[in-house]
Formats: C-alpha cells, structure tokens, sequence
C-alpha cells in the first residue's frame, strides 16, 4: 500500500471515531497507571456504563508523565474539551461518571485540567499546570494521547511521514539532516548520532545490523519504558529511517525483561508495522526491506553496554570487550552494526517529520532539543518530563517537580545518571542541563534519571547503595571493576557501620581514581563517581560517620537507635503490639520501653505511635534518659533513675 | 520424563542456532518457573553445546532460575528511587512475614518465592512491589504485608 492510502485510512478512521458522537473516555494503562490502580478504575468504569446504558468508546493510552496524579482518566464529551481527572480511584469515577456524563457538572473539584479548544470554568488548562507549562514534548508527543496498539492513532498524527519522506531522500541526506539537528545519543554518553550513522554507513559489508537498545537498567529510570508503552511506533518508524540511511539488513529491539507491558505493546506495534508494510519486505513499496526481531534482555546491567549487548544477543554471557574496534565496523557477529537508545530514535522519527533546523531551534549550542527525565525520590510532582536542554536544575525541581515533599525537609541533592552518575548538592542547582555542564561536576546526563534526595537521605548509604549495584552487576572481566569495587563496598559498608577508620576517605578517593582510570568499560570507569561525588560535595557527612559514629539523616542502622519518650507515652501499646520482634516491654498505663538489644531498627514503633502522641523517637549519636524498668504513665522524672 | 515433552515442544520453534540459547531458556523457564537439569541437557543437546556452556551462560544473568520456585512470586523493589523511600522496609517485613531464613528465598511450603528485583519502572509511585504480574505501587509495611495475606489462601 502507498503511504497516501495508509494515511487516509488513518484519516478516516480517527475522523469517524471523533466525530461518533460518542462519549470517549482515556484511560492511562501504562505501568504507573497500573501500579496506582488503573485497571481497577477501568473495571468500574464498564460496570457504570454497563449499568446506566451509557454508549461510549473507551481508550487506552499510555502514560502523559504526571505519574504522582495517576490513575489518570480523560473524557470527552460530544462538542466539549478534554478533561483530565487525576488521582481517580473506583469511587470517586463513580462520582463522575455520575455527574458529568449523566449530567453536566464537570466536577472541576476532580479535575486537573482540560486539554484542546475551549475551556471549562474551574478548570485550568492542562498545559498551564506547572508540571508541564515548561515542558517542549518532541519525544513524547503522542504519549497520553494515542492508542499505542492502533498503528491508525500514530498514523493520523503524522507518524511514517517522516519514513515516507526519508524514502524519497538519499542516505547522505538523511544523515545531514540529523547531523544539522544536532542530535546526540539519548543512552548516555551523548555521542552525535550523524556521525556515528556516517561510521556503519561507510564500514564495508553488505550485511548490516541495526540495534535499538531498550535495556534500560538504571535502577530509578522510566523514560524508555514510558516510550516504548505509550508511542512504541515513534521508535520503529526512526529505526527504519536509520536503517534505510545506513543500509540496515536487520534490526533488533533489545529490551528489558522487567518491562513486560513495554515489550507486549512493542509487540503489537511491530505486527500491525509489518501487516502496513512499513517494517520487513518492500517498505512502502520502495524495494527497500529491513526485518526487526525483538529480544528480551536476562537482567544483566551491564548489558546495556553495547558490546556486552551484542554478546547477548549472539546468546552468550554478556559481557563488554575493549573498543576499538567498534560496533559500527566490527558488531554484531563481527558485521557493522548501529546502536542507538529508544529516546534517540524516538527523535530521529520526530526530525523527519519535521526537519533538522527546527529541532535545532530548540536546546543549546551544543547539546541541541529536549531531554527527557525521569523524576522520582523525594519530591513532590514525580513523573515523566521533556524539557529543553539548557534549563536549570531549579526549575526542574522545583517549577516543575515542585521541591521535595515533606514540610519539616530539605532539598539535599540531585543524583542524575544512574549509577554512572554523581550527586548535585544545592549549591550547584543553578547549573545547566546539559551534556557539558553536568560532566563538569563529576555527574553525567546519562539516559534520564533524576532522583531527589532531601535531609532525610543519608548520602553515604546513597553511595554505598549504588556501589552495591555496580559491584553486584561488575561482570568480572577486568581486576580494577571486579576487584576495585568490591574493596570501596568493604570501606563503604564499614563506614556505615560506624567501623570507619579516618584514612578511609582518602582510601576511597585513591581507590576510585584508579578505577577509573584502569576499567575496561564505562560500567567500571563511571562505578566511582557516585563515592566521589558525595565525597566531594558531603564530606561532613562521611566525617560525622567515621568519627562520631553518628548518621547525620538517621538512616544507617548500626548508627541509629529508636526510643520512646517517657514523657510522651501514654501507655497505649499499639508499638508494643506491632513490633515484628517482640522488643517492646509494656503494660497498660505503663511508660513502655524499647530493649535496644532485641531492637532490630525496622522503624515500625515510629510509624504506628499515634501523632497526637508522637512518642517514638529516632537518634544517632545520642542518647536519652529512658526509665530502667516499667513504671506508671506519669511518674516518670528526669534524672530519676541516674541519681 | 515429562518435562522433556514439554521442552521439545518448546525447541520445535526454534532453528538449532546458538544465538537461540537466551531466548530458549527464557521460553523454557516460562514453563515450569525454573530450568530443571534435565530442561539444560535437552537443550545442549539440540543447540550442540555442553551443559557447562549454558550453565555458564544461564548464571550470569538474573532471570534464570535452577531450583523449584514458590507458587507465587514476590517481587520487591530495591532500585535507587525505591531505595530512598524505604523500598528496604518493605522488603526486610516481607522477609520476616515469610520466616524466611538469610539466603532462602523459597518458604518451605512452595507457596512463595521472593525476589529483590532493581527496578521496575514504576519508580514514580515507590515503592513498589510486585507479585506475580501485578504492580503495585506506594507500598507501605502494613499494605505489603496485608498483600501477602491475601495471596496466602491463593
Ligand atoms: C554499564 C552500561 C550500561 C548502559 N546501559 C544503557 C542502557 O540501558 N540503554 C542505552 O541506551 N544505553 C546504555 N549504555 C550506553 C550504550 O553503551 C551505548 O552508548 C548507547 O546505547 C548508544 O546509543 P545512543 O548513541 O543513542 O546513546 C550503557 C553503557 C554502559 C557502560
Ligand atoms: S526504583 Fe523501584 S520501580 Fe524504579
């Protein structure tokens, strides 16, 4: 089929079902909708409209990043805007499926905004929320909107024509018009992708490979995943590009087990492709034939490194070996071979349909159009966000993500890049979004993953968490990684144990700098960084470790301990009663006590004590007078039992 | 013997190609929740490789699994944004929940296995746990642990 009949098809069918006359109704099934409880939302949502003989058109869509306001449901009636409801539960859908669709109170208490022509009283528009008022949505501009298992959806907004385009340019064009948008690799290290195409374009052979890497393994990240369900034809359509501009004889999607609902959506979008005749033989009746297969990834880490992928997919252990040579003359069974991340080729899709110099527009000088980020940890707004490069730390946090949550707490840092990557503490949060910048404070951009920690994060445990990632997935190939890591988890983890000796900090940096400089791949030439960085920026945090054996945020086990305050404890029980290890001696009425040798720190007594009591405290480096045997709610005085 | 069958079949899908050898295994452990060692030599014999090839594949990465698996799996996040939001409570109460002992992450009964898996990319909505396919999201111990029971008479 040509291109102008697949697109009037989509045409047609997209005009037919928005001008029904129907009530249409969205649903975001993405894993976040999922995890708050979307798919119980979408079962009272039949139930109603079974019930009241309502005749409406339900839609899944993936995820439009306000992932702290899920489950998220849209409904459109005949004539009206858009509306959004966020944070919906079976109940309160109930309530407005009764007074919306039934009647016509839109329920603006409900609502977060409305998205389209025309407008609501009461309701802001969407776009103006200040979650997303900043954002520049290139990569993500279907997600949240189409269907992404109706190939017709992506059609009618534009999608392919950037294929069909691309079809009727030669490779070089192609690759000019990526190099003039300026494009870098989305998956971490920011290599220009013109450059890299222009590489596997000219490498000898007439079998090439082209891979999408899905991998995805930052523990803390979702901007693949959150692609890939919500527009995963945004991607095949910018790997067919890259493969025609390459000469490409088969792709491969490479994608992370843990994310079964990405690789079922991706899936789908794949046959429906293939039935269209936009992936596999005769693309659009070009002559020009590309076949993609997927492959699921094992939970390796490491395997997101492209040669360790590569063995992966050739079915052995993953694991990397030195460049050169590299991928794009020597990859994939020894042939060229093209990697790039789902983000890059998302915009390359993107790119087509437009052209270069508009995405250009957008960014700064050297790291050109929008990033997306994964905005998880301590802050109010988490979700999924695109903005422009250049804009600030600030306004990503707090414009945007709306500052850490909690009252009583404060902004820590920013860790950005996975466990490649280093902390930002709040002095820098003035500092550019960029490739360049963020490399200048020992941090990378990485894919995406931005985690705020506040001052009830303990940055030593931090480090010592994503040290205990790097050294569990090591894959042992080279001494410095293997061997290296695990010596700075043996320091870490004494040092949070209140065993630290004070030469261990200079220890840790020496060793870090050797491992960086003598690891076989990024894995291990990054694994420092995130010691390194929380050393350099949160010293008084190591120090207060190692020399008063206090954790400054209350965190490390060994160094905290929980008390009741026998001024404040009423003698309820309740700590007594849910204490998993029986610690807790206690009568009615009586000042209950906390046996610190039984105590295994779970912090259970703190959650469950009343807050009109508030009576369990946390300490470190401290210790407070607590009566020695139990005696009546009341009679406790100070000093009582020492004197 | 059984098991064999059930393999075969399995294999029937697949050319002998060695760059099969994930894609098998993942197919196979589908089947009975862990590649048993008859599974691996059903399969060596069909790729051409020796059973120490693909152990030696199979255990590097996290997915494969060789011994018999709980009726139902729990999956406890422990990625970064899980782990500032307590992701480790909520493992360590299940941990007890289930008795199980440091190194055991079968009960003894079959009813559970339990995992600590880096991330699901639900990190927005930590932490997360997940059991069997179903994500749940913002966990806290008492929700995890009422979960648990409910899963208990499954
Ligand atoms: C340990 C390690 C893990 C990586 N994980 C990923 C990943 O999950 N996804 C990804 O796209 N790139 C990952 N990379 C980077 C890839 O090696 C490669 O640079 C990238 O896929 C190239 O695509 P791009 O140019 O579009 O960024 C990883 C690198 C290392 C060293
Ligand atoms: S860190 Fe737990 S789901 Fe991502």
């Amino acid at each position: 089929m040509s291109f102008n009949e697949l697109l009037n098809q989509a045409t047609s069918e997209v005009e037919a079902w928005q001008n029904s006359g129907k009530i249409r109704i969205f649903i975001g099934t993405g894993t976040c909708g999922r995890a708050a409880g979307a798919l119980a939302v979408l079962d009272t949502i039949n139930k109603e409209l079974a019930r009241h003989n309502i005749e409406a058109s339900i839609t899944h869509v993936g995820c439009i990043g306000l992932c702290y306001a899920e489950p998220l449901v849209d409904i459109i009636k005949p004539g009206q805007p858009r509306i959004c409801y966020g944070y919906v539960t079976p109940e309160t859908i109930v309530q407005i499926i009764n007074d919306y669709i039934l009647k016509d109170n839109p329920r603006p208490d409900l609502a977060l905004g409305t998205i389209g022509e025309g407008s609501i009283a009461g309701i802001p528009l969407l776009f103006e929320l200040p979650m997303l008022k900043s954002q520049v949505r290139i990569v993500l501009r279907n997600c949240g909107y189409i269907d992404p298992e109706n190939i017709n959806h992506y059609i009618a907004r534009s999608g392919y024509s950037g294929l069909n385009k691309a079809l009727r340019m030669t490779p070089d064009e192609i690759i000019a018009e990526i190099k003039e948008s300026g494009l870098r690799g989305r998956g971490g290290a920011g290599f220009p992708t013109a450059q890299k195409w222009d590489f596997c374009r000219k490498a000898p052979g007439k079998e090439k490979y082209l891979i999408c890497n899905a991998d995805e393994g930052d523990p803390g990240a979702f901007m693949n995943r959150l692609l890939l369900e919500g527009d995963p034809h945004s991607v095949l359509e910018g790997m067919v590009i890259g493969a025609y501009a390459m000469g490409a004889t088969q792709g491969y999607v490479y994608c992370r087990a843990e994310k079964p609902l990405a690789i079922a959506r991706l899936r789908v979008a794949l046959e429906q492709a293939k039935k269209s005749g936009l992936v596999g033989n005769n693309i659009l009746d070009s002559g020009f034939n590309f076949p993609i297969a997927i492959r699921e990834g094992a939970g390796a880490f490491v395997c997101g490194e492209e040669t360790a992928l590569i063995q992966s997919i050739e079915g052995k252990r993953g694991m990397p070996r030195p460049r050169p040579p590299f991928p794009a003359t020597s990859g994939l069974w020894g042939k060229p071979t093209n990697i790039n991340n789902v983000e890059t080729w998302g915009n390359v899709s993107a790119i087509l349909q437009k052209d270069g110099a508009w995405y250009a527009g957008f960014g700064t000088e050297k790291s050109k159009g929008t990033k997306t980020f994964a905005l998880a940890g301590k802050i109010v707004r988490t979700g999924l966000i695109e903005v422009p490069m250049g804009i600030t730390l600030r306004q990503i946090i707090y414009d945007i993500g709306g500052g850490v949550e909690g009252k009583d707490k404060e902004f820590k840092a920013i860790q950005t890049g996975g466990p490649s990557g280093g902390c930002i503490p709040a002095s820098l949060l003035d500092l550019q979004v960029d490739y360049e910048s963020l490399a200048q404070v020992g941090s990378i951009m990485g894919s995406g993953g931005m985690i705020v920690a506040d001052s009830g994060t303990c940055m030593v445990d931090l480090a010592k968490f994503f040290l205990t990632f790097v050294q569990a997935e090591s894959c042992g190939k080279c001494v410095p990684c293997r061997a290296g890591t695990t010596q700075m988890l043996d320091i870490l983890t004494d040092i949070t144990e209140g065993k630290g000796r004070p030469e261990d900090i200079a220890l840790l940096l020496d060793l870090g700098d050797n491992i960086k400089a003598g690891a076989l791949c990024a894995l291990g030439g990054t694994a420092p960084n995130s010691v390194l960085t929380t050393i350099k920026h949160f010293r008084s945090e190591y120090e207060a470790h190692i020399n008063e054996k206090r954790c400054p945020a209350g965190v490390c086990k060994n160094l905290i301990a929980f008390y009741i305050n026998p001024e404040k404890c009423q003698g309820c029980s309740i700590c007594l009663r849910n204490c998993p290890v029986d610690a807790i001696s206690g009568d009615k009425r009586m000042i209950h006590i906390i046996n610190q040798d039984q105590c295994i720190k779970c912090g259970t007594c703190l959650t469950v004590c009343p807050v009109k009591f508030s009576a369990v405290v946390k300490m470190s480096g401290e210790k407070p007078e607590v009566p020695d045997k139990l005696i009546p709610v009341g009679s406790w005085k100070k000093s009582e039992v020492k004197e | 013997m059984t098991a064999n069958i059930g393999i075969r079949k399995i294999l029937t899908s697949f050319t002998r190609d060695r760059a099969n050898l994930i894609p098998i295994l993942q197919k196979s452990q589908a089947q009975k929740g862990y590649l048993s060692p008859e599974a691996i030599t059903e399969i060596g014999h069909f790729l051409g490789i020796t059973p120490n090839d693909i152990y030696s594949v199979a255990s590097f990465y996290a997915q494969f699994r060789f011994e018999r698996q709980g009726k139902h799996t729990i999956k406890v996040c422990q990625g970064t944004a899980c782990h500032v939001r307590g992701g480790q409570q909520i493992l360590e109460a299940v941990e007890r929940e289930l008795r199980l002992k440091p190194g055991q992450s079968t009960t003894a009964d079959y009813q559970f296995t339990l995992e600590r898996v880096a991330c699901f990319g639900a990190c927005a909505l930590a932490p997360v746990m997940v059991i069997d396919d179903t994500v749940y999201g913002l966990m806290t111990v008492s929700r995890a642990l009422k979960l648990v029971a409910e899963y208990r008479g499954k």
